[in-house]
């Protein structure tokens, strides 16, 4: 009501983004090559994303996927190649909401949520992007009743075993990433099986937060660092951003830094998620529940962020 | 001259009518929570400037304006803690030309607010600066302590200004503190170790220990992303984005901000219920 009678923008634009027209994206493209001119340094950690960049503009040879380029799928209208992120980041909410909204029970919830999860992976792979980081269970959702908390940690073993075959297959590389303290002997152990049998795969790297604090992946960050201190291998004087990025769970990755973050179900916050890894992440924020995820919201959420202008701090012009 | 005084006696006749609505409408708010701490990434000074044609610095100064405005309205709403990204350490980056008209900037209107008859003193707004004061020039780096000191009694409200600030390097120093303190802790004979480093610990250690975590994180200019911008203490905060650019930010902004904080808070409470 307010905002009609005055002209000023007061929705909030982190709600569901509309795709803007086509011509856009040509504009953007051009800034893109020209966000980091020579007088502006880009911090360490960013330095490959340029270089990635320039290779992928001058040569196109050097594709994302490696040597499944082949396999590669031509991306949908209106995205350019160019501009995919590496690291897409997704906080998978809405599961139970969309058990609830059917009349079912949240198991069927979340296992709705797996088979999206299991089509997003096939998009990431076919559209050459590197690594997947998903927000299965949060560390503050051990405090859920028992049952539900029961049924994720058998579906996420389910899954696993169920799926270790396709991914092998599929080049895909599983990392898990969190607090396994507190996990069933049995998953702590499939885990490990899971991470060794997949580690040289190269297409896709499916990183799942599985008991995960982003506050805690700094805490135990630190607590590594205080321990190499105490043993005079490093100064304190001497902690940096490198440093920390190394002890951080995310340290099994090339590219720790997620481009592109997706919450669903429409709440606007990041809940604790890859909070230092986050820094520059640019964020959407989408309405559709996590089981109704498919596609067509994956190329709307990657849309908006290949039309936004990245400038860590910096000036384009 | 009786025209003149006439016409001062309305426009003050004028202001109160605006502050008593004003109040009036931040009291139908309060009917519902209110937010303690709100944090704003101030972007859009310079684009304000371009689109008004004016010279660059007149956008940071029409942004210091827009920052005297929200910091008033959220004395009268009863808001506790404002936060504002007033400067990165990544803006260091930018064209020195630019750099050095934002720190004098800065400085002048830190100078400005030193004074008795202050907005900030009229208000009772404390003013607090986090960021790696060490990488800023000795007289800007003095005259933030001044304002520090100068402002310290105030108890109304307490707003954060973030110069040479980004949150890994606050995380960084509040990491290298907190390892410092339990080598002594471990160093000092009587006193047994008290296990490894916990959260408590580093955050304790943190420049903006000195404030509750956000409740609203808010951005300007439609930019959806953080920029390094108190990654840590936003874990759980709302978090709006607003085409406005900062200069244009005003009351009807702050309203519609915390209407949908309302409501969304009571969709969290109604989700933790069913937890």
């Amino acid at each position: 009501m307010l905002s009609l009678r005055l002209a000023i923008p007061t929705v909030n634009t982190l709600s569901p983004p509309k795709p803007k027209p086509k011509s856009g994206l040509v504009q953007t493209a051009s800034n893109q090559t020209e966000i980091f001119p020579s007088r502006v340094s880009v911090p360490k950690r960013y330095g490959y994303k340029l270089q990635a960049a320039t290779t992928d503009v001058a040569n196109e040879e050097i594709s994302v996927a490696g040597e499944f380029s082949e396999e590669e799928e031509e991306l949908p209208e209106g995205l350019n190649k160019e501009l995919m992120p590496k690291h897409v980041a997704v906080i998978m909410d809405g599961n139970g909401r969309w058990a609830r909204q059917r009349g079912l029970p949240t198991s069927a919830g979340h296992e709705a949520g797996v088979r999206s999860l299991r089509e997003l992976v096939e998009l990431c792979c076919r559209w050459g992007i590197q690594v997947l980081t998903v927000f299965a269970f949060s560390y503050e959702n051990w405090i859920r009743p028992k049952v539900e908390v029961d049924f994720l940690l058998s579906l996420f073993e389910r899954t696993l075993k169920s799926e270790l075959d396709t991914t092998s297959r599929g080049g895909i590389r599983i990392s898990v990433i969190g607090d396994s303290s507190k996990l069933p002997a049995s998953l702590q152990e499939l885990i490990h099986d899971v991470e060794e049998t997949t580690k040289d795969n190269s297409r896709l790297q499916l990183i799942v937060a599985v008991s995960y604090s982003g506050k805690y992946d700094v805490v135990q960050a630190c607590r590594s660092i205080a321990e190499k201190a105490k043993h005079g291998n490093i100064q304190l004087e001497d902690i940096n951003e490198s440093l920390i990025e190394q002890e951080l769970e995310t340290n099994c990755t090339e590219f720790p830094y997620p481009d592109l973050l997706i919450r669903t179900s429409g709440e606007l916050r990041v809940s604790n998620f890859l909070l230092w890894q986050l820094a520059y992440t640019e964020l959407v924020f989408v309405q559709q529940l996590w089981p109704d995820f498919g596609k067509d919201e994956f190329v709307e959420a990657l849309t908006s962020y290949q039309q936004r202008q990245r400038r860590y701090g910096g000036r384009h012009s | 001259m009786q025209k003149g005084g006439v016409g001062e006696k309305m426009l003050k006749f004028l202001f109160r009518v605006v502050r008593f609505l004003r109040k009036c409408i931040f009291s139908v708010l309060s009917v519902g929570p209110v937010p303690a701490h709100i944090a704003f990434i101030m972007d859009g000074n310079r684009r304000y400037a371009r689109q008004h044609n004016l010279k660059e610095g007149a956008g940071h100064d029409a942004g210091f304006l827009a920052l005297m405005s929200i910091v008033i309205y959220a004395c009268e709403l009863g808001i506790k803690y404002v936060t504002v990204y007033a400067f990165s350490i990544d803006n260091f980056r930018r064209r020195p030309e630019e750099v050095e008209c934002i720190m004098n900037l800065m400085l002048e209107k830190i100078e400005l607010m030193c004074r008795k008859d202050s907005i900030v003193n009229r208000h009772g707004v404390r003013i607090h600066f986090s960021g790696n004061l060490e990488l800023l020039r000795e007289p800007m780096r003095d005259a933030a302590k001044k304002l520090m000191a100068v402002t310290a009694n105030n108890s109304n409200a307490l707003l954060t200004l973030c110069v040479a600030y980004t949150s890994t390097n606050e995380i960084i120093q509040a990491i290298q503190k907190s390892c410092e303190e339990k080598w002594v802790e471990n160093q000092e004979p009587r006193r047994v170790g008290r296990g490894p480093i916990n959260l408590l610990e580093i955050e304790k250690q943190m420049d903006m220990a000195i404030a509750p975590d956000p409740d609203i994180v808010v951005r300007t200019s439609g930019e959806n992303r953080l920029s390094n911008f108190l990654l840590w203490q936003s874990a759980r905060s709302y978090l709006f984005s607003t085409l406005a650019l900062w200069p244009d930010i005003s009351f009807w902004h702050l309203v519609w901000i915390v209407l949908n904080f309302q409501r969304n808070q009571s969709r969290v409470e109604k989700k933790n219920k069913q937890v």
